[in-house]
């Protein structure tokens, strides 16, 4: 005769879970980590550096340079950061084939064909005082300038966003307008 | 009649909680997965810088992270005020990040070191100098795909 085992009281369930449900609140961090994503150029040991690369011209540089103050200059002219998108968009492009702005070559792109892609290429020069915010926001808006004239070349090609965009099509675009960023070596220069 | 009457009593019925757990272990669940837990306790203040145009890093796995910024009150007086690299649970310096990226490559699979990121969570305040330096060595390691770690600006 098996004995009856008296019932377990299930009042008190809510109350645990309700402390579980509390602690995993509190130690949730929801926020999904993001950020400027840059490949870093390769290192190169400073004694084999050749220069028998042939020099980038001039006109294919584009130089924005930050002092300790934070001050920008692009080109030459003292800039604003909220010029600079704009400003690099128009070096990037280059849509009216400017005598200053970068040269283009002829390149077969799939989905394209012949396609004329700018030779230009970004140099970003820092202080060693330079606040990081400053270079954050001047790296956002170069990032930023190569996004949107990827954003409207795949609207006009394309009629869709970059982001819906197969691989291969995007592959195509980012071969029209690469990221090409360049962080300069620091430099060891005096009087800063 | 009076049947009818019977049921539309005055007193209301209690409402039933049995399933009260259940919608709390729901609720539980639905955080315990979402969730990722804090790794490390940050030793420095960390602000992030805002920026428009960001990626989100996919794969938790693959992010090793370091940290720069000026040591909390508590670790003043022995580390100064200066700001400081901070690996894992402690200050570093630069000479302490070949190891840590040796390290963090050793804890994964062979696949998937190709793919590892740095995220680099740098206060805003921060000079350039240190964060100049650190790409130096993370180049010299061969760590070569970085993310600045950034929060989300309100569009323009």
């Amino acid at each position: 005769m098996a004995r009856k085992v008296p019932e377990i009281p299930s009042a008190s369930l809510a109350d645990i879970a309700f402390m579980l449900l509390i602690f995993f609140l509190v130690t949730t961090t929801m926020d999904v980590d993001s950020g400027l994503e840059r490949v870093l150029p390769r290192w190169v040991d400073p004694e084999e550096i050749d220069d028998d690369t042939p020099p980038i011209r001039e006109r294919n540089v584009f130089i924005v340079l930050v002092n300790k103050n934070d001050q920008l200059m692009v080109e030459g002219e003292p800039m604003d950061v909220e010029n600079l998108r704009e400003a690099a968009k128009e070096f990037m492009a280059n849509p009216y084939d400017d005598e200053d702005l970068p040269e283009k070559e002829l390149k077969e792109v799939p989905f394209f064909g012949q396609v004329e892609v700018t030779k230009g290429v970004i140099s970003l020069q820092n202080d060693v005082g330079t606040t990081y915010s400053k270079y954050i926001a001047v790296q956002n808006e170069l990032v930023g300038a190569i996004n949107d004239l990827r954003e409207e070349l795949a609207r006009s090609q394309f009629g869709k966003p970059y982001n819906n965009l197969t691989r291969d099509q995007q592959d195509a675009i980012r071969t029209i307008y690469p990221s090409k960023i360049s962080e300069a070596e620091p430099k060891k220069v005096g009087g800063n | 009649m009076s049947k009818f009457k019977k049921s539309s009593s005055k007193e209301l019925p209690p409402i039933s909680t049995a399933s009260l757990p259940d919608i709390v272990f729901m609720l539980l669940f639905f955080f315990m997965v979402s969730t990722t837990m804090r790794e490390v306790t940050l030793m420095v203040k960390v602000t992030l810088p805002q920026a428009t145009e960001l990626s989100k890093l996919e794969k938790k796995s693959l992010v090793s992270y370091i940290y720069i910024g000026t040591p909390h009150q508590q670790y003043q007086n022995v580390f100064g005020n200066e700001p400081r690299i901070q690996l894992n649970d402690q200050f570093a310096t630069l000479r302490d990040i070949p190891d840590y990226i040796t390290s963090e490559r050793e804890a994964r699979d062979e696949a998937e070191r190709p793919m590892m990121i740095t995220s680099l969570k740098v206060d805003e305040f921060t000079k350039m100098g240190i964060v100049m330096d650190l790409k130096q060595e993370l180049r010299k390691m061969a760590a070569l795909h970085i993310n600045y770690s950034a929060r989300k600006k309100a569009e323009r």
